[in-house]
């Protein structure tokens, strides 16, 4: 059975101006052990739907329809005593900014003790303590350090820390939203470098929520690109980088520059992304698509199986 | 045309009182350490680092929006670096800039049209009548067409590309010679980046600029720069044409960025290279080769002496010991 | 009146502080309306002495009841705002005046100048509003421009800090460099640039610095200080009031105290909802 099940997931954030769906009719699986890169511009609601997973959405933000089973817990609708077990210790998370997520007035030790003793009591401090130094060590930190504050750790450091508590309580599911964006290059690959290897040792199963496509392309088993709410594609990382098919990935994918491909003409997607407080009726990308057709304006695209992935896209629906 | 000589920018490090009280020791942020470069009319130069790296720096200081702690900056002969007042305003119509954050760039009270047209007015450019219309062509040069669609409008109602678009107008409405573009397109949506570096590619070529792009994205700059420098701690550690130090580079560290840079292909082999550490403080930078420290190769005489900037191919210069050639 | 309407709906839609605004700029509005009506709509001239029965209670002839003097209540209550607003409208327009140029310029240049005019303004600060009103009060001698005045003073202070922390802030901002770029002066950089991004704030402080005002002119006059005592005002009121309270003639006090509440809740509520919406928050 799989790990993490996401069907029909609707999230929606309700304000005085409109109600925008920032996740709209989204399902996804994961299996055990893979690795799926969620991909998207900004403001397609990948960081929502992870957020979902483990109902973090900030209000006004509500989950209004949809499913989401974690190894058999209804997550949407099970009691906030079982939502908060299973945070940190079944799903680990990863969040976007690590200046600001951890608290600047508190040691290191004490953000790991007063989490594990949080979800496990029965611990002693120093076993919470000696845990929390294996993970770190594991992740390159010198055990003598986590007497520090967040603010004498440099950027990749403090991301480090991040993923220490994300997987101090042994999580078998680990979500990480943006973990490389405020990072620079080199730190980048270490902490890449660093997730892969945790990967294998640890036998995690990972969601890697980003907009950069080059990781995705060295991370995942599996890609879903996300478009303004809803999938747009999901397939094999393989098979969707060498044949995309959908506008906008093909798109996407087109607009990234590669270094090691010489000669390469990088292109762009007219337009804008839909204001979703006023989508556009039909394909949600038919305004900016150069293949658009009479369908498209008029009729939303259902996730449909082709060869072996899932396309949302007319030119794919023969019916 | 533009010309750098031993450019040092050293900050003061702010002190609590009582360290004031006890050390008599000031300390400085090593931001930028006696570089020197040079480039040539209607050339593209790449200034690439991490951070720490002084690139930004290094931009500030060539548009004389800081002072210099020492060196020259030579623009077409005359040095701007020794520049005040009347005479540095005037002639800032030469030399200007695009900034990486588009919303921040744009005061939120003042149209766009309007902030276009003040860079002709405070410069004394034509008459009132002139100014409009060379805003209104300039807008719909960079895209914004038709312009009376754009002109009244306030920053919040336009898409991050789209403000970057009238920040690039705002910056060559005065046909300035040289152009510093901070990271341009870091904070615009990833689909919409191209478009934004063509438009600059194009408008170089139409208006004769010459851009020094500052980035930290090397896929981005070997994709719009002809020659590239590679700032390391506030030091140049490798120049050359982008094939030279991106096809066959000489600097360890150039070769380690290189190496871990992600690449969009699945299928690619990735050999990383990845140096020890982290970038150390640019306050306490280290004695010698500032990245010996991180060094896989790494020998005695690097912890030493630091190396010069050094001619190792024809163009190709590199600041090590012991380059990998 | 019409074209109104699409703003005040815009405002309901910002939340808690669009709420805020909306009722507390009703309410300033309403009683700004009834001080104004005052002359029309006042059954009796607010100053007539034995206008009615000494000491009486509301009754139907003297709906809010009568003072030790005669004088009927409620056309006290409807002239008696007249005072507060000029006070407190003349205490803003000095501070204005006064503390935004010295705000903006202080901090803009820096240096010397910024040092020195944080320190006035930091000493003025220090003292407790009240006393140091009551102290210039004091010295100046009574009258709606005084008053306006020592009230004046001790707001230029606040301000001085609110400019000051939102020109410090900005001038660090990419448009304000990019204004330098394009050869801007300090001149048209302070007053293009910063200026218009500071006005919100500065709406916001003004707004609250009529609530205090007011509470401060009704505490003024409450001490003695400010009016002479035939002039109609809350304040007056909530002196004698205070004192015929032992006899039991409660309605003396509590209805111009009643409007002295209400005004200054009405002002604080525009103010803190205008602050929320536009001074700088610590977090997005």
């Amino acid at each position: 059975m799989s790990l993490l099940d996401i069907q029909s997931l609707v999230v929606q954030y309700h304000t005085f101006a409109a109600n925008v769906k920032a996740v709209d009719r989204v399902s996804l699986r994961m299996e055990k052990g893979h690795t799926l890169g969620l991909v998207g511009e900004s403001g397609c609601g990948k960081s929502t739907l992870g957020l979902s997973t483990l109902r973090l959405v900030p209000p006004p933000g509500k989950i209004t329809d949809g499913h989401i089973t974690l190894d058999s817990i209804d997550v949407v609708n099970c009691s906030d005593e079982e939502i908060r077990r299973i945070r940190g210790k079944r799903v680990g998370y990863i969040f976007q900014d690590p200046m600001t997520s951890l608290n600047p007035v508190k040691k290191i030790s004490n953000h790991f003790v007063e989490m594990i003793r949080t979800h496990e009591p029965e611990t002693s401090e120093e076993d919470a303590l000696k845990r929390a130094k294996e993970v770190l060590a594991r992740l390159g930190i010198l055990p003598e350090r986590i007497n520090d504050f967040p603010h004498q750790f440099s950027g990749g450091m403090r991301q480090r820390v991040m993923i220490g508590l994300a997987l101090a309580l042994g999580p078998d599911l680990l979500i990480a939203d943006e973990p490389t964006t405020s990072l620079d290059v080199i730190v980048e690959a270490q902490i890449i470098e660093l997730l892969k290897e945790l990967k294998e040792s640890l036998k995690l199963t990972l969601v890697l929520i980003t907009h950069n496509i080059g990781i995705v392309a060295e991370t995942a088993d599996r890609v879903a690109v996300m478009y303004a709410g809803r999938l747009a594609e999901l397939g094999e990382t393989d098979g969707l980088f060498e044949k995309p098919m959908h506008p906008y990935t093909q798109a996407l994918l087109n607009s990234v520059p590669n270094i090691t491909k010489k000669g390469q003409v990088l292109s762009w997607i007219p337009g804008a992304p839909p204001d979703l407080a006023q989508p556009p009726h039909g394909c949600l990308y038919h305004p900016r698509c150069p293949h658009a057709f009479d369908r498209c304006r008029k009729e939303e695209p259902h996730l449909l199986r082709h060869d072996s992935s899932e396309v949302a896209c007319h030119l794919f629906d023969k019916r | 045309m533009l010309e750098v000589r031993n450019l040092t920018k050293h900050f003061p490090v702010e002190k609590g009182f009582l360290d004031k009280l006890f050390t008599s020791r000031k300390s400085y942020v090593h931001a930028v350490d006696d570089i020197s470069f040079s480039m040539k009319r209607g050339d593209i130069l790449g200034l690439v680092g991490e951070s720490g790296s002084g690139k930004s720096t290094t931009a500030k200081l060539c548009l004389k929006l800081i002072e210099p702690t020492s060196g020259s900056i030579l623009s077409e002969g005359v040095d701007i670096a020794k520049m005040r007042g009347e005479e540095l305003r005037k002639f800032r119509r030469n030399m200007q800039l695009i900034f990486q954050d588009p919303t921040a760039s744009l005061s939120p009270r003042i149209k766009i049209g309007d902030a276009i047209k003040h860079a002709l007015t405070y410069q004394k450019i034509g008459t009132a009548s002139d100014q409009t219309e060379r805003t209104r062509a300039i807008l719909e040069r960079v895209g914004l067409k038709p312009w009376d669609n754009f002109y009244d409008r306030y920053p919040h109602q336009l898409s991050g590309g789209q403000k970057q678009r009238v920040v690039i107008a705002r910056a060559l409405v005065l046909n300035p010679k040289f152009v510093v573009a901070d990271e341009p397109i870091a904070m615009v949506d990833v689909s919409v980046r191209a478009q934004i570096l063509e438009l600059m590619l194009e408008l170089r070529k139409e208006f004769d600029l010459s851009y020094l792009f500052i980035t930290h994205d090397l896929a981005m700059a070997n994709y719009v720069c002809r020659s590239i420098a590679i700032m390391y701690l506030g030091k140049i550690v490798e120049t050359g044409p982008k094939e030279e130090v991106f096809g066959k580079p000489l600097h360890p560290y150039t070769l380690a960025l290189l190496s871990s840079i992600p690449v969009p292909d699945p299928k690619a082999k990735l050999q990383r290279i990845i140096p020890r550490g982290e970038i150390p403080s640019p306050i306490n930078p280290p004695k010698g080769c500032r990245f010996h420290p991180r060094c896989p190769y790494a020998q005695a005489v690097c912890s030493e002496r630091e190396p010069q900037l050094e001619e190792v191919k024809p163009d190709h210069d590199v600041a090590c010991f012991f380059p990998r050639t | 009146m019409v074209q109104f309407l699409p703003g005040l709906a815009r405002l309901a839609r910002r939340g808690m502080a669009g709420w805020a605004i909306l009722v507390g700029g009703v309410i300033v509005v309403a009683l700004a309306i009834m001080t104004l009506a005052a002359p029309w709509i006042s059954p009796y001239s607010p100053i007539a002495i034995n206008a009615g029965p000494l000491l009486s209670p509301p009754t139907s002839g003297y709906p809010l009841g009568t003072n030790h003097l005669g004088q009927d209540m409620l056309s006290r209550v409807y002239a008696g705002g007249a005072i507060m607003f000029q006070v407190a409208i003349l205490s803003v327009i000095v501070c204005l005046a006064i503390g935004v140029p010295i705000g903006l310029i202080a901090s803009y240049t820096g240096g010397y100048a910024d040092k020195l005019a944080s320190l006035v303004m930091d000493s003025i600060y220090a003292f407790p509003g009240l006393v140091l009103a009551i102290a210039i009060a004091a010295t100046l001698g009574p009258g709606v421009v005084n008053m306006a005045l020592s009230i004046a003073v001790v707001y230029i202070p606040s301000y001085f800090r609110i400019i000051r922390s939102q020109v410090l802030t900005i001038k660090e901002l990419p448009y304000v460099e990019a204004a330098r770029t394009i050869g801007a002066t300090g001149r048209a950089t302070l007053f293009s640039y910063i200026l218009p991004n500071v006005i919100p704030s500065i709406v916001a402080i003004a707004t609250i610095n009529f609530a205090d005002a007011i509470l401060t002119a009704a505490g003024l006059t409450f001490v003695g200080l400010g009016l002479p005592v035939s002039t109609p005002d809350w304040g007056w009121d909530l002196t004698y009031g205070r004192r015929l309270l032992t006899s039991g003639a409660w309605w003396v006090i509590a209805f111009p105290g009643l409007m002295v509440v209400l005004l200054a809740l009405g002002f604080t509520l525009m103010g803190e909802g205008l602050s929320e919406l536009y001074n700088p928050r610590l977090q997005k």
